[in-house]
């Protein structure tokens, strides 16, 4: 047979399938950036210009260190995958307001080098890099990265109404919401009680203050309502499974609720355990990266049961006042192990019968 | 009712054939007729160089138990017989060349047969005899699965109407046009089953399908099932768990959980073997996609060039990049357009540009385990192959896969997992064999 006498060129040979659906891994990638973008607008809303030039130097410093890594391994350059990008952006979300701008480079540099690249790249690190690299600052230097906090520019660290404020010691503009609970009796002068303050803590006042973010915290953290319409709309669009961020959320809800705790009025309590601290970018944004977190729908609802269980029993117990970096690194830890424990059932292998 | 796990939702792009009706293309002035149509051993020629034929004349006879004949599909002149590459598979097969006269002359052993106190034997013999194959694509002779082992109790026959495959609608071009003659051609095989239950599973996308095949079906006791469009809907054991609820083990066969599977376009070419004793020559084709001037549904002679119909579809509208034999999920792109259409061939395909996304690491998404019908885990089994550890592949179900493409399809890495899976199969299936 001769080939193609009225075919020009020569065809185009491969194997099944033809066609591909149109989602790409930068058009996912891409799309978690944009999902940021509304606490990124909160975040120098709220902490000024400082916040713009620290995420503006980490996700900077993010791309430089891993498109120089991929140079020096000799592997492509994927830069325009958008990964980094959010590894950056996650990064500096993490960080306090008012740390050192050398801080944000030496995170980047380790989620991008050591985190990533070290194990081979977007796909196979084992942990999340921004919160590889978030544990490594917080180990290295804990100062920078858990007293350098701003308040926001019209409200205060804590959240708390300015008549709560009068029953505290000087410290408590120093305290971020989830510091007041975990220390709350240190901070108050002298004949007055504590459960005052917990009550403030969890008023309408307070509540508001930290779902809109007119509070202390890290630079990305602090308004749940933006970090929900970014998440909601990645949860719309099916870029992250709903299951992990739901969860996860509902086990820490359910959580505080049952153990024991400062609790003035339930549903308070468990919104402003919801809303502070770094739930809402964990929960959306951290426990869902792919790359560390289950292959399965099983999987996903144990991984975000687990972080859920973490963060809530560091919440309580723990030594630090928040716990979900935490939480979510050691379930990046246990992933292979929840994957290979949930693998789906293969048709035509029903065991019951 | 059950549905099956997965799947994917392709654009179909039907719109451009769907409401086309069936035309008969043009005598072909030459048929080049491989031995090898359907799974299992090719048919041995029985004609040589200048003999003359007569359309349905059988040209080879079947060349063992899983085999069947083969026929001239046009009257004319054998102009040689010899060993020319496969159009799927590019191995060698003994090939039947045959020069038209353009007559166009019936073999005499095509008239209509007594069909008063047929017994399912007979039915049997006559499919065989016609060469008859399952005509969704995968040609598995049809004789052979309406013969189960006799510990096999068979209770339902499945009439496979979905053509889930995007761009295909010769199926359903047929069961719009041709729905008494599907229907009558069912009655033959659910004779020869000797089964009472017997339905006909259409897509939901095909409202006027379901209509023609409902009006034909009334007062025969077959029952009409409409499903839900979802790709691989048509696979057949998507389709019986979708159905009945029942899966098909693994490793398994149909028969194991008491049923058959059929396609429409086998159940028509039945109904011509048994009544008028004519063998498969023809079947519908699909001529579509962004690269043919006119799309059609051709009923077309077997062993017609590809370029021939591509002709009378007013031919190439630009310089074609990629040609598929079949849909665009399963189907196998061609190296040229010389080669024939075969038993299997559902539809040709023509594509100006086509998508060769640069593949990518995997990222660990998980959509693969959650588009993959089976159950499998896409994304480690192709792990497994890639570090030549095929054994875990084989222990992770590796062959249970059907190669439908939905892992593939929804890869966002666009990782080529059915090429991998597929040599990863054939690597397990021939370290067996030795």
């Amino acid at each position: 047979m001769k080939m193609n006498s009225d075919v020009k060129t020569r065809l185009l040979v491969t194997a099944s399938p033809h066609i591909y659906s149109s989602v790409t891994v930068s058009k996912l990638m891409w799309a978690v950036v944009i999902a940021l973008l509304p606490a990124l607008g909160g975040s120098i809303y709220f902490f000024g210009f400082k916040a713009l030039l620290i995420i503006a130097i980490s996700t900077a410093a993010a791309v430089l260190f891993d498109t120089l890594a991929q140079l020096m391994f000799k592997r492509k350059v994927t830069v325009g995958d958008g990964s980094a990008v959010i590894t950056g952006l996650l990064l500096a979300f993490n960080l306090p307001p008012n740390v050192p701008l050398w801080l944000p480079i030496v995170g980047a540099a380790f989620a991008s080098i050591v985190v990533k690249q070290f194990f081979g790249g977007l796909g196979h690190n084992f942990i999340n890099p921004a919160l590889g690299a978030r544990a490594f600052l917080v180990a290295s230097w804990p100062t920078h990265m858990t007293t350098t906090w701003l308040a926001p520019h019209n409200g205060t660290l804590s959240g708390l109404p300015s008549q709560a404020l009068k029953l505290c010691t000087d410290a408590i503009t120093t305290a971020t919401p989830l510091n007041v609970l975990k220390h709350g009796s240190k901070l108050l002068l002298p004949g007055n009680e504590p459960r005052l303050l917990y009550q403030h803590l969890q008023s309408w006042e307070t509540i508001k203050n930290l779902f809109f973010g007119n509070i202390g915290g890290c630079l990305g953290e602090t308004s749940a309502l933006l970090l929900l319409i970014g998440g909601i709309f990645l949860i719309v669009t099916r870029v992250i499974d709903w299951r992990i961020p739901l969860s996860y959320l509902l086990t820490v809800a359910v959580l505080v609720l049952i153990l024991p705790g400062h609790k003035t009025a339930v549903l308070n309590y468990f919104l402003f355990h919801l809303f502070s601290g770094g739930l809402m970018l964990g929960a959306f944004y951290m426990a869902t990266d792919y790359v560390t977190s289950p292959l399965t729908h099983k999987g996903r609802v144990i991984f975000g049961i687990g972080c859920g269980v973490l963060t809530s029993v560091i919440r309580l117990w723990g030594g630090y006042p928040e716990g979900v970096c935490y939480s979510i690194l050691l379930m990046n830890v246990a992933t292979p192990l929840i994957d290979r424990l949930t693998l789906p059932r293969i048709f035509g292998t029903r065991s019951k019968k | 009712m059950d549905k099956f796990r997965g799947g994917i939702h392709p654009r179909e792009h039907k719109e451009a054939t769907e409401f086309k009706p069936i035309e008969v293309a043009p005598l072909p002035q030459r048929v080049v007729i491989p031995l090898s149509q359907h799974t299992g051993a090719p048919s041995k020629p029985v004609v040589k160089p200048g003999d003359a034929v007569r359309t349905g004349t059988m040209i080879a006879e079947p060349g063992g138990n899983l085999s069947v004949p083969t026929h001239s599909s046009i009257s004319g002149t054998v102009s040689e017989v010899k060993e020319l590459p496969h159009p799927l598979t590019s191995r060698f097969v003994t090939t039947v060349t045959i020069e038209s006269d353009q007559q166009d002359t019936l073999d005499e052993n095509i008239k209509e047969r007594d069909l008063n106190n047929i017994t399912p034997d007979e039915i049997i013999t006559a499919i065989r005899n016609a060469g008859i194959v399952g005509l969704g694509g995968a040609a598995f002779p049809t004789f052979f699965k309406l013969t189960p082992p006799k510990d096999k109790a068979i209770d339902t026959l499945i009439i496979n109407g979905c053509e889930c495959e995007p761009y295909l609608t010769a199926d359903h071009r047929l069961m719009v046009e041709k729905p008494t003659e599907i229907v009558e051609g069912t009655t033959y095989i659910a004779r020869a089953l000797g089964v009472k239950k017997v339905l006909i599973a259409i897509e939901d996308n095909k409202p006027d399908a379901i209509a023609a095949i409902k009006e034909a079906v009334a007062g025969t006791g077959f029952v009409v099932r409409r499903l839900k469009t979802k790709y691989p809907q048509g696979a057949e054991k998507q389709l019986i768990k979708a159905c009945l609820g029942r899966e098909v083990p693994s490793g398994g066969l149909p028969a194991d959980v008491g049923c058959i599977v059929q396609n429409v376009g086998t159940a028509f070419a039945v109904r011509e073997a048994v009544r008028f004793n004519r063998p498969l020559y023809e079947r519908v084709v699909t001529v579509t996609g962004s690269g043919i001037s006119e799309p059609k549904n051709l009923l077309v002679r077997i062993g017609t060039p590809v370029k021939d119909l591509i002709k009378f579809c007013g031919g190439y509208k630009g310089t074609p990049e990629k040609i598929i034999m079949g849909g665009p999920m399963m189907g196998i792109s061609l190296a040229s357009d010389e080669v024939p259409v075969l038993k299997g061939t559902s539809g040709i395909l023509v594509f100006l540009q086509t998508q060769e996304p640069e593949e990518q690491d995997c990222i660990r998404c998980g959509r693969c385990i959650e588009a993959c019908p089976m159950g499998l885990s896409p994304t480690r089994l192709n792990y497994h192959i890639k570090s030549g550890r095929l054994l875990q592949a084989k222990n992770e179900h590796l062959l249970d896969c059907i190669e439908c493409g939905c892992c593939a399809f929804v890869c966002p890495a666009k990782i080529r997992l059915v090429h991998n899976f597929k040599y990863g199969k054939s690597e397990i299936l021939r370290a067996r064999e030795k």
